[in-house]
């Protein structure tokens, strides 16, 4: 049986064809596991949302906007822009396939261009075969941090950093500089890794208390460098000394950080 | 020239020596700027676990300080802050100082975090020795003095996200830096030292391999609030060690690095972790000292080294360690090092590098912007009798910048600096000072109690043990309490305003904070409360932090509980509390100083020159005590003598000071202000003083040995003997021979006499110079030449001056065989015994207390140690104060000690008396006892049950009834336990109050 990958296709309200309410049996015939959800705008498309749909078992996800001058809602598609960018370097450090992740461009009269983009996603999604989210193993490393992606794009901070992205790259910061990208990009992939072995961190010892050893392994990561992440997400109350065995001590999660 | 004067000072730098500078400037009744180049105060001294030799919590004991620096009316705070300029002279100096943004407006933040909550970058968090980070606006630590967050220029990236958030208005991102010109009378420069940079020292690999640690790095990782929450980790891989070891000396008393003195307080503060980190590790933890000398020679260090060894079993190891390799599998270290000439490794987990003091940073550029001269170091230059002035008049100096030193000496110093401050406008007292206000107090006797609690986290002290909000949720649900919160810290300065403003919502008219100990912070809350216009004593404290989280640290359930039944208990005894009033008394602005050596001729000028009258009495015929018997210095070229005559001249041309020589002090009665005592002279006549204040400076005497043939044979001599003969030409010995620690540190006097190793170095030196051939031997335990002393030490050494180790398993003997006096010790180096046959064997005598001091002390009712010197109120941080107010010590009378070390008391003591004598009137305790003079009987059982004769019998009517001398009763309360027809009744404490205690306590209330 030929595989046939579950995409969800983002849309926005003005870059999808009238007709694809109707039925739009030459943009999605023959892709019986595509499904299109609707928003006004591609700048909607929450990074959470986007690791959630992964988590859920989507193959695939594509993010349809509008061509760069076109959008309805002045900006919306740049804004779309630095979030999948911001996605993409996220999923990067999971080991999850980027390129499960697609952002798009059309608007709503270039039916052919779309059903292009379609199928062009749908065969890159199909060679890369099924995700590995959905092998059914709850506790696989990837869903370990993939959960912990989800967990940083839901983190105030990263939301906070994107969010501001465009006016402090492309006009100026509170002190009237103009932060360059170069800068920017360096803060956010600092901050994205940071962020995300600390949620992963917080995923393991969620079920059971670690040793900073037992977690290194697990993250592969130098224990001296697992200490500091430990350090840093007890001063915030993401974790807690649990107990210590012999010269060991032992962290746990705590809920609601 | 302008005889103009400036009732101010400037403080510059605001760690624990320029604090305490400050803060007796300004109860003195001078205005004060305490200028730190950092966004708070505290200094290193903030960053410490725990402080010798009393294992006291570092910041438990600064945090009142900080706290009563911040609130003070007199003390303007200047953070961010340097000089840039000086103009003027003593009396009348104009600085300039460029105060660097905060991009916070101070007056606006109240400290609350929610900016650094919300704050998307990190930064490396100095304050924690970089273990940890913080965000890009911050404050230094939680307790931080002011407590305002500051933006970290170069960390922020500029988001305004601290602008979105803060509640207050409080971010100013166009906020500039400023300039300013302050014009004060004197300056004290407190800028404190850099610690030591271990990567310099390379084979030691700190900064290669992650379990080396510096000792600062260590306090934090010992801290409970620091980035391993007290546990000790190993960095590599947050493994608690079991075998740890401290390599002392590094970058002191390093030739290689230049580094040639010693940094002082390294011996101690090695040990100290060594015995904290056992304290603080669950599982057996082996720690190992590699030591050149352990250099424990301040007041009862030897007691604290002997416990370190016995009980608390820390392995010492006399050695020169070479270098450390890692084994890169484990992240474990190889010692390399020399004993006895051996070449030896062993293997430990983690180390730990006692880190010396360095000058403070860019030093040489405040120093020439001021005009003031450094030493070769690049400390501060001073001198022997002088050791607070430096080079240019008008600008005084304490603390580490003017040699390495510990904080007790720190803080001795700054009050003795803060003397020489205000003598140099004296006459601007009270010229520029606020006098503290506090609003009319509320009459609360027809309310019914309205009790607020007020549960302090204490970072994670009290908060990590015990549950805080259950115990909230508890106190609120008790009877009368209309109000309870937890609080991070309820002693930080935002939470003071806080209290005031729930007072002031809920109309509380009770205040309790259950917190930490009410030694420390009870005179704080009170304040609060007076300064929302309760009665201080409508305010009570029960300590759930020593008596809950940290006895019971490892039950938290129990903990828990048991801080409920404290706060149970004490909102019981609350509800019943009255108002109680404060007396006031007035001042007699006159001192008696008992003591005419150095210490007590410098304290009774340094008053006099404060311009108050001074009475110094000296039981010797002549002025000058111990000083008398010193005719050279090991430090600085000096002439004893001469200074002496100089001073003595000096006391005898002020007419403030009488002098009264053959004059012993026989009956000391009264009180803070207001004492009066009797001198008896040796001619027979008597006399009776009254004085507001008395300092103890009563000095010391040398041993008598009894050992080593001394008084049996004419070569056997004490130093001070060798000194004489050497300054009257009489001393021609060629082969001579000292022996240290003579009557010091045995059984039965444990502790160093501090200055024999002196002493020595000293005299071996004037041998060598007058007779470079004589031979010299010095026997010792350790050589104790700490501070600038090593550079003599080595002085010595290179002129041939020969420094042999011994044992006390192996002391040198020492006999006459048929008129030749022979030496036998054993020379630890080459494994033999040697035998020497000296012509002069000098006794490093140990100096003891005087034999008078138990008689003075229980005149002015203070206590002793052990060894029988006078002990101070507090070790650490009150050093030449006495629990009893208004009387104070200093010189050897405290412990043995060099004559710069006695002068800077000697100031220090004068300054403290200062911050009374400067006041008309005095504000006393409120809780006294009270007599019902109809319930008493006369029958007088009170009487001489009060220790501090605070009961007077006064015929009232006819009736004979006991009478309470408000000033004199400390209010314990003895008295009214005696009482057989219950008339006396002791405030803040009576029957009803404790009963109600006891019964909440005892009574489980179902809440």
């Amino acid at each position: 049986m030929i595989f046939r990958p579950k995409i969800v296709a983002f849309m926005c309200h003005w870059s999808l064809p009238p007709e694809i309410d109707v039925s739009t049996p030459s943009l999605i015939r023959g892709y019986p596991k595509i499904r299109i959800v609707k928003t006004m705008c591609a700048g909607r498309i929450d990074p959470a949302i986007v690791m959630e749909t992964f988590l859920k078992g989507a193959d695939g996800v594509l993010v349809v906007g509008c061509h760069s001058p076109d959008c309805h809602y002045v900006d919306g598609n740049t804004q779309a822009e630095r979030k999948v960018k911001m996605l993409k370097r996220l999923i990067r450090l999971t080991g999850f396939d980027p390129e499960r992740l697609r952002l798009e461009w059309a608007n709503a009269s270039e039916i052919e261009n779309l059903a292009r983009i379609i199928n062009h996603f749908r065969n890159q999604v199909a060679s890369l075969g099924a995700s590995p989210l959905t092998s059914g193993e709850s506790n696989s490393d990837v869903v370990i941090n993939i959960k912990a992606a989800k967990a940083v794009a839901e983190n105030f901070t990263l939301r906070l950093l994107v969010g501001r992205e465009k006016e402090m790259t492309e006009n100026a910061n509170v002190y009237g500089d103009k932060v360059s990208q170069e800068e920017f990009d360096r803060l956010l992939e600092e901050t994205l890794e940071a962020e995300f072995i600390r949620h992963k961190i917080h995923q393991l010892i969620t079920e059971k208390p670690m040793s900073v050893k037992e977690i290194a392994a697990e993250t592969h990561m130098e224990p001296s460098q697992t200490l500091c992440h430990i350090v840093n997400m007890r001063r915030k109350n993401m974790i807690t000394l649990d107990h210590v065995k012999g010269t060991t001590p032992l962290y746990k999660a705590l809920e609601a950080h | 020239m302008s005889n103009k004067k400036v009732g101010a000072v400037l403080v510059v730098g605001g760690g624990v020596a320029g604090i305490q500078a400050s803060l007796d400037l300004a109860d003195s009744g001078f205005r004060v700027y305490l200028l730190d180049q950092s966004p708070s105060i505290g200094g290193v001294m903030a960053q410490l676990d725990k402080t010798f030799p009393t294992n006291d919590c570092s910041m438990c004991i600064l945090s009142p300080k900080l706290v009563a620096t911040g609130r003070h009316p007199n003390i303007t705070i200047v953070t961010n802050a340097e000089i840039t300029g000086l103009d003027g002279e003593a009396g009348d100096f104009k600085v300039k100082i460029k105060k660097r943004s905060r991009y916070v407006i101070e007056e606006k933040c109240n400290g609350c975090g929610i900016c650094a909550q919300k704050c998307p970058v990190e930064a490396v968090d100095r304050f924690n020795e970089g273990l940890s980070n913080r965000n890009a606006v911050f404050v230094e630590y939680p307790q931080a003095v002011p407590l305002k967050y500051m933006i970290d220029r170069e960390k922020c990236i500029g988001c305004g996200t601290c602008y979105e958030v803060c509640k207050a208005g409080a971010i100013k991102y166009d906020q500039k830096d400023s300039e300013t010109t302050l014009n004060v009378g004197s300056i004290i420069l407190a800028p404190g030292f850099e610690p030591f940079d271990a990567r310099l020292k390379s084979e030691y690999g700190y900064g290669r391999f992650k379990n080396v640690v510096t000792s600062i790095e260590f306090e934090r990782i010992l801290s409970a609030s620091g980035p391993y929450g007290g546990l000790v980790l190993r960095p590599s891989d947050g493994e608690i060690p079991k075998k740890i070891a401290f390599i002392q000396c590094v970058g002191s008393r390093d030739y290689q690095l230049g580094n040639t003195y010693c940094s002082a307080a390294c011996c101690m503060y090695g040990m100290k972790e060594a015995v904290i980190a056992k304290e603080h590790t669950p599982s057996p933890l082996d720690a190992t000292i590699f030591y050149m000398d352990m250099r424990a020679y301040g007041k009862e260090f030897d007691a604290y080294y002997e416990r370190a060894q016995g009980e608390w079993g820390i392995r010492f190891v006399r050695s020169r360690v070479a270098g450390v390799t890692e084994d890169p599998r484990t992240g474990n270290l190889v010692i390399h090092y020399v004993e006895n000439e051996t070449p030896k490794t062993e293997e430990f987990d983690m180390i730990v590098l006692s880190i010396g003091m360095h000058p403070p940073k860019n030093i040489e550029k405040l120093a020439s912007t001021l005009g003031v001269q450094l030493n070769k170091y690049k400390f501060c230059q001073t001198n022997t009798f002088a050791p607070t002035e430096t080079s240019k008049p008008g600008i005084f100096v304490c603390g580490a910048f003017s040699a390495p030193k510990d904080i007790p000496e720190s803080v001795a110093q700054a009050s003795g600096a803060a003397a020489k401050a205000m003598e140099v406008i004296a006459s601007e007292r009270g010229t520029l000072v606020t006098a503290k206000e506090y609003p009319p107090e509320r009459d609360v006797s027809k309310e019914e109690p309205r009790i607020g609690v007020f549960v302090c986290h204490c970072g994670i002290n009290i908060g990590g043990v015990v549950n805080v909000p259950e115990v909230v949720e508890y106190a609120k649900k008790l009877p009368h309490v209309v109000y309870a919160e937890a609080n991070v810290y309820t002693c930080s300065q935002d939470t003071q305003k806080l209290i005031k403003e729930k007072i002031q919502q809920n109309n509380l008219n009770r205040v309790i904070v259950a917190s930490c100990t009410p030694r420390t912070h009870e005179p704080l809350f009170r304040e609060t409360v007076q300064e929302s216009g309760l009665n201080p004593y409508l305010f009570e404290m029960t300590n759930i932090r020593d008596q809950c989280s940290w006895v019971h640290m490892h039950e938290p359930k129990e903990a828990t509980e048991k801080a409920k039944d404290l706060v149970r208990s004490i909102v019981a005894k609350a509800a019943l509390l009255k108002p109680l009033k404060k007396p006031r008394i007035n001042v007699t602005p006159v001192g008696l100083v008992i003591g005419g050596g150095v210490s007590g001729m410098t304290a009774a000028l340094e008053l006099a020159r404060q311009g108050f009258e001074v009475h110094l009495v000296e039981r010797e015929k002549e002025l000058g005590g111990h000083l008398r018997s010193i005719h050279y210095l090991l430090e600085g070229n000096e002439n004893p003598q001469e200074r002496l005559k100089a001073l003595i001249n000096a006391v005898n041309e002020n007419s403030k000071i009488h002098v009264y020589t053959e004059t012993q002090v026989t009956e000391v009665s009264g009180f803070v202000g207001n004492f009066k005592s009797k001198l008896h002279q040796n001619n027979g006549e008597e006399k009776e003083i009254e004085h507001g204040v008395v300092i103890v400076a009563t000095g010391a005497v040398e041993y008598k040995p009894t050992e080593y043939l001394y008084g049996k044979d004419p070569r056997v001599m004490t130093q001070h003997e060798l000194e004489e003969k050497i300054a009257n030409g009489q001393f021609k010995a060629k082969n001579i021979v000292m022996i240290q620690c003579v009557g010091a540190r045995n059984d039965e006097r444990p502790n160093c006499a501090r200055v024999c190793c002196g002493q020595a170095i000293k005299n071996a030196l004037k041998i060598k110079e007058k007779d470079p051939d004589a031979e010299v031997y010095v026997l010792y335990k350790d050589m104790r030449a700490y501070g600038f002393k090593e550079d003599h030490y080595r002085e010595a050494a290179t002129k041939g001056v020969l420094f042999v180790n011994y044992s006390d398993e192996r002391k040198p003997q020492v006999v006459n065989d048929n008129g030749t006096l022979k030496v036998t010790f054993y020379e630890p180096i080459i494994g033999k015994e040697i035998e020497i046959e000296p012509d002069a064997l000098v006794l490093s005598a140990a100096t003891i207390p005087n034999p008078d001091n138990k008689r003075l002390a229980e005149m002015l009712k203070v206590p002793l140690t052990k060894d029988g010197f006078f002990l101070e109120a507090h070790m650490k941080l009150r050093p030449v104060d006495f629990a009893t107010d208004g009387v104070f010590l200093c010189g050897m009378a405290h412990s043995p000690k060099y004559i710069d070390e006695s002068i800077a008391q000697a100031c220090a003591a004068a300054a403290r008396a200062t911050t009374i004598l400067a006041k008309d009137t005095l504000e006393m305790e409120g809780i006294i006892a009270n007599v019902s003079e109809d319930l008493c009987s006369g029958c007088r059982i009170c009487e001489p049950i009060c220790p501090y004769g605070a009961i007077e019998m006064k015929d009232k009517n006819g009736k004979l009834v006991a009478h309470v001398i408000e000033a004199l009763c400390k209010g314990c309360g003895a008295c009214g336990t005696a009482c057989p027809t219950k008339a006396i009744t002791m405030g803040h404490f009576t029957n009803e109050e404790i009963l109600a205690q006891v019964r909440a306590a005892l009574v489980e209330v179902k809440a």
